[in-house]
């Protein structure tokens, strides 16, 4: 395991899950550095998903899930009964798996997060519209039909729109679950691209069952295997020099 | 070969069965309503329908029950709506789905299949007697509108259901809360569904008469209702008077198709209001 010197965002600490009587998580423990790209890889339901969706406590509308151990973010635990979820959403934020507009308009889709966190200035809002449209490279090809219904665009498009929508309120960690399994390769690109820059200011957390993209966006990878955490460390090292048989396996094509 | 051509055949066959059968209902539908409107369009004119009747209700018009069936309507309305709709949304949203949500849905479903002439005596004793309201257009129209709750309830549950969870979610990782979710990104798209099945709740509601017949209807009244405490003459009672009640029901026969006509035009305008609703809400949110 990796012992770096580097800032810690999120540190999930002996983690476990459970849906009902069954255990999707075992014992998993990972840091994700801030700033830096974590990436998470694994064959399917293997609790990836599960995994990411613990970060911004997606899951507990999920009737009858329970979570043990420890999620903490800037050394706080999220699952702390005085935590409001509400915020912590806020800043932890998720892009989902198929790109899921509201069936508004493109500018109301991304003014959607400002105005129910209760901004009313509309100056403000159309600042913050094109500002995150921009940072998610879709502003030159939607700034003369920001009227035009979400719907109409293209589904790479309408994930990068899933993108700007989640940089629009602002969140320290944005989390990807799976973001390029319904869009086609040169979307695909376009939305890695993205990731790659929104690392600068961003820490990122993406789901993949795409190895070749673990290896293209992310600085580190976490290996996962019947939700328990079989390896974790620098992507380059995980790939190139894997210390576990099972990782060896999974990424040389061996199953999965 | 051979197959392929008994399949076509048996095609064929299913075919003009389901078309046999369609066309039979839309026949009977057609029958029954042509043979209203020729008997009863004679009666419509403007004084039939702005008119109290005279003479024993052997002449004059039925304005007092046109009067009183919207009044109990709208009375239906102001319970059954917001009533039926908040407790859609708490079931659908907010209640955690567990044997007794089960319990409360399965109840709900039998509610609506409960005869309406059991709400009828039920009204009497809750609103006439417990409640002390007397046979009156309230306690007819809250009858009314316990009978059409059920239907609000279940019409707005499955408008809600047919939102996509993906519109929950990501208003939820956005950072909004469970209320604001729901008003600002399931609602505004549920609410032409809701309305419609409410509607038509609403058209049943107007139609019936075994549920006023003991809590408010009157048999003839010269006045039109003037508080919520009054009786009130009502279109489908009204109908079943003259059809089956009336002293001189051969004379009278006329007036009752007349009435028949303009129940059925109030219930099918009121449907297609619906239709209208669902259609504009609709265009506005796509």
């Amino acid at each position: 395991m990796s012992s770096e010197r580097l800032p810690i965002k999120f540190r999930t600490e002996n983690l476990d899950f459970y849906y009902g009587p069954t255990r999707a998580l075992k014992n998993v423990t990972i840091d994700c550095y801030d700033k830096k790209v974590t990436a998470i890889i694994g064959p399917s339901g293997c609790g990836k998903s599960t995994f990411i969706r613990t970060l911004n406590r997606m899951n507990d509308v999920i009737a009858g899930t329970r979570v043990e151990g420890r999620i903490l973010l800037d050394g706080q635990d999220i699952y702390a009964p005085d935590v409001d979820v509400v915020e912590l959403r806020r800043r932890v934020g998720m892009v989902f798996q198929k790109p899921n507009p509201f069936p508004k308009s493109i500018y109301d889709n991304i003014a959607y997060g400002l105005r129910i966190n209760g901004m009313r200035d509309r100056k403000a809002i159309e600042a913050t519209v094109e500002k995150s449209l921009r940072g998610a490279a879709l502003w030159e090809e939607v700034k003369d039909r920001l009227d035009e219904n979400a719907f109409a665009l293209s589904g790479g498009q309408q994930q990068r729109l899933c993108i700007a929508r989640a940089l629009a309120v602002e969140p320290e960690v944005i989390l990807f679950d799976e973001p390029c399994s319904a869009i086609d390769p040169i979307a695909t690109a376009k939305v890695e691209d993205l990731i790659e820059h929104l690392k600068t200011s961003y820490t990122v957390v993406i789901v993949t069952h795409n190895m070749q993209q673990a290896a293209r966006v992310s600085d580190y990878t976490a290996f996962m295997m019947l939700g328990e955490l079989i390896e974790f460390d620098r992507t380059g090292k995980v790939f190139t020099a894997p210390a576990n048989k099972l990782t060896e396996d999974y990424i040389t094509g061996r199953f999965g | 070969m051979k197959t392929s051509t008994r399949k076509g055949i048996a095609q064929a066959v299913g075919f003009l069965a389901l078309r046999a059968a369609m066309g039979l209902v839309l026949a009977v539908l057609l029958l029954f309503l042509y043979d209203i409107g020729k008997k009863g369009g004679g009666a419509i004119s403007w004084e039939f329908l702005t008119e109290a009747p005279r003479r024993g209700m052997t002449e004059g018009g039925i304005f007092p029950a046109i009067v009183g069936t919207f009044l109990v309507t709208l009375i239906t309305a102001v319970l059954a709506v917001p009533l039926g709709m908040s407790a859609a949304i708490y079931l659908h949203e907010y209640a955690k789905q567990s044997r007794l949500t089960r319990l409360i849905r399965l109840s709900i479903r039998n509610l609506s299949g409960v005869p309406s002439i059991v709400y009828g005596l039920f009204g009497v004793i809750l609103f006439v007697n417990a409640m002390r309201f007397g046979t009156s257009i309230l306690s007819a129209g809250l009858t009314l509108g316990l009978m059409t709750l059920p239907w609000t309830v279940t019409a707005s549950e499955e408008a809600l259901k047919t939102i996509p969870n993906s519109y929950r979610e990501g208003a939820m990782a956005l950072g909004a809360t469970k209320w604001q979710t729901i008003r600002t990104n399931v609602l505004p798209y549920a609410i032409p569904g809701m309305l419609t099945g409410t509607v038509l709740g609403l058209a049943r509601a107007a139609g019936e008469t075994a549920p006023i017949l003991f809590t408010g209807a009157a048999f003839y009244l010269p006045f039109l209702p003037r508080s919520l405490g009054d009786q009130f003459m009502a279109l489908p009672y009204h109908l079943y008077i003259m059809a089956t009640q009336h002293h001189a029901i051969q004379q009278v026969r006329p007036l009752a198709y007349g009435t028949a006509l303009v129940l059925i035009g109030l219930v099918l305008g009121l449907n297609m209001t619906a239709v209208v609703l669902r259609y504009r809400l609709r265009r506005k949110h796509r």
